[in-house]
């Protein structure tokens, strides 16, 4: 008698769920609806054709207000960490000079640009960090570089004790999604946004005890 | 010695500002306020206003009628108050609208125009300059009132729900949603302060600021206009003009900022 009461309610909840679903699309529904509504909004432009619009698992999982669940968060970490392409000849450091010019132009990828190659491209840096301390225009969203080498305790780029550091900072350039699967840092290397040696030159910024934001 | 003491105080100031790195921003940031502020003392976006009022009564199009008769939503040619409540709901059109998407209809439904070959004009051009001077009178008509967007029809509520999904959308080639710059309060790209449009950002924030004149290009912006342009920024292919993501984008944003006041037509750098 218990169980068969048990049974009634279980039903009767089954059907006012169906009755909701019926009235008010559910959050997945919406989801799918979202997604079509995207595609038919946009159109080709010049380079930023409309393929942009196409998701991979790391856009896709960080496209809601919610963060994605530890495993799928860890599922895209490992894809891109399993990615990551490490400079030939282990050319890490480049010219700091070269990496500055690269953090202070956010040139690239729009519409109105006629190419999408790297050389054509900057870095965007100083839009979402202070690097060096003479740049007062620089963009909070990401976490301050200022003084970044140093402050990690790098004297020489080539000792063996900075090879961690050196490592680590080429893996967050290449991919940010290696260390947090919803970083709001684009990929440089992993989109081909920027090349290798492009990303030594800023590797050279904020690692090179010669730069001016180790100073 | 005096005027020893007074360069060593100068100095002593200064290298606290070069010491202090958010003292040196906010001082920046505000030399760009009282910039504004200057700015506001004439506005070009008035030679719009005064353009839009000016179309809105004449007699245009095939049909050669005025838009008189225009639904903004609150009853032809109601335009007091429509501002704070689009994104809303249209019978007629069957669609949630924004403003501008719906001035393109009243356009076609009253005097004959083509929609569609309004809707491809590009912004600053040919009638698409008309829409923009007629949402910058219209959105002047409701200056200081505050946003209210209507929720009771199941389309606004629907609308909301794609608008909030477009908003955390990411795509293209740097991972980009509106939310990557849009979310979180006190941010900044550059100098350039970032409203939270995940919530109600303050009166005369953000959605409460569209339309707008840039002083930077000397152009009046729309909404549909400051969205383009986000789009291409945050490198995403090119939203068609009054497409659905863009109108669910404005009710997302436009019941999100419920309760803060219109200034538009503001102006900005």
């Amino acid at each position: 008698m218990k169980k068969e009461t048990f049974t009634f309610a279980a039903l009767g909840a089954a059907l006012l769920a169906v009755a909701g679903c019926a009235s008010t699309p559910s959050s997945s529904d919406l989801d799918r609806e979202a997604a079509a509504v995207m595609k038919a909004s946009f159109r080709d432009q010049g380079i930023a054709k409309t393929d942009r619009l196409n998701q991979d698992l790391g856009q896709a999982a960080c496209s809601s207000d919610k963060p994605p669940s530890d495993a799928v968060a860890q599922q895209v970490m490992d894809q891109a960490r399993a990615a990551v392409k490490w400079p030939a000849g282990g050319q890490y450091i480049g010219d700091w000079r070269e990496g500055e010019k690269l953090a202070q132009n956010g040139r690239g990828m729009t519409w109105t640009d006629a190419s999408a190659a790297a050389k054509d491209n900057g870095g965007s840096c100083y839009n979402c960090h202070q690097i060096g301390k003479a740049e007062i225009s620089y963009g909070t969203i990401g976490p301050s570089l200022y003084n970044y080498g140093k402050n990690r305790g790098v004297t020489d780029v080539a000792a063996p004790t900075a090879q961690p550091i050196v490592e680590y900072t080429w893996m967050k350039i290449w991919n940010g999604k290696t260390y947090n699967a919803c970083s709001n840092m684009p990929r440089f290397g992993h989109m081909g946004l920027l090349d290798e040696k492009q990303i030594a030159n800023v590797m050279a910024l904020l690692l090179d005890p010669k730069s001016p934001v180790n100073q | 010695m005096t005027k020893q003491r007074f360069t060593l105080a100068a100095a002593a100031v200064l290298a606290l500002a070069a010491t202090n790195a958010a003292w040196a921003q906010k001082s920046a940031a505000d030399g760009i306020a009282e910039y504004r502020k200057m700015l506001e003392d004439g506005n070009p976006a008035e030679l719009f206003e005064a353009k839009g009022a000016e179309l809105w009564v004449t007699k245009r199009g095939p049909k050669n009628v005025s838009l008189a008769q225009c639904d903004l939503g609150k009853g032809p040619g109601v335009v007091k108050g429509a501002f704070v409540e689009l994104p809303r709901y249209f019978a007629d059109t069957k669609k949630v609208q924004d403003l501008e998407s719906r001035l393109v209809s009243c356009m076609e439904m009253l005097q004959g125009f083509n929609a569609a070959e309004i809707a491809k004009t590009p912004f600053g051009r040919g009638e698409m300059a008309n829409v923009t001077a007629m949402a910058t009178w219209i959105a002047a008509e409701s200056r200081g009132m505050r946003f209210n967007l209507p929720q009771g029809h199941a389309e606004e509520n629907h609308s909301y729900e794609i608008g909030k999904r477009a908003f955390f959308y990411r795509g293209g080639p740097m991972d980009f949603s509106c939310a990557s710059c849009h979310s979180v309060d006190g941010q900044r790209i550059r100098l350039q302060d970032l409203p939270n449009l995940t919530k109600n950002p303050g009166d005369g924030i953000g959605f409460a600021a569209w339309p707008a004149y840039r002083v930077s290009n000397g152009q009046m912006w729309s909404m549909q206009l400051r969205l383009n342009d986000c789009f291409r920024q945050q490198r995403f292919p090119y939203p068609g003009f009054g497409s659905e993501a863009t109108v669910a984008l404005g009710t997302y944003m436009g019941v999100n900022a419920k309760g803060a006041e219109s200034i538009a037509p503001a102006i900005k750098r």
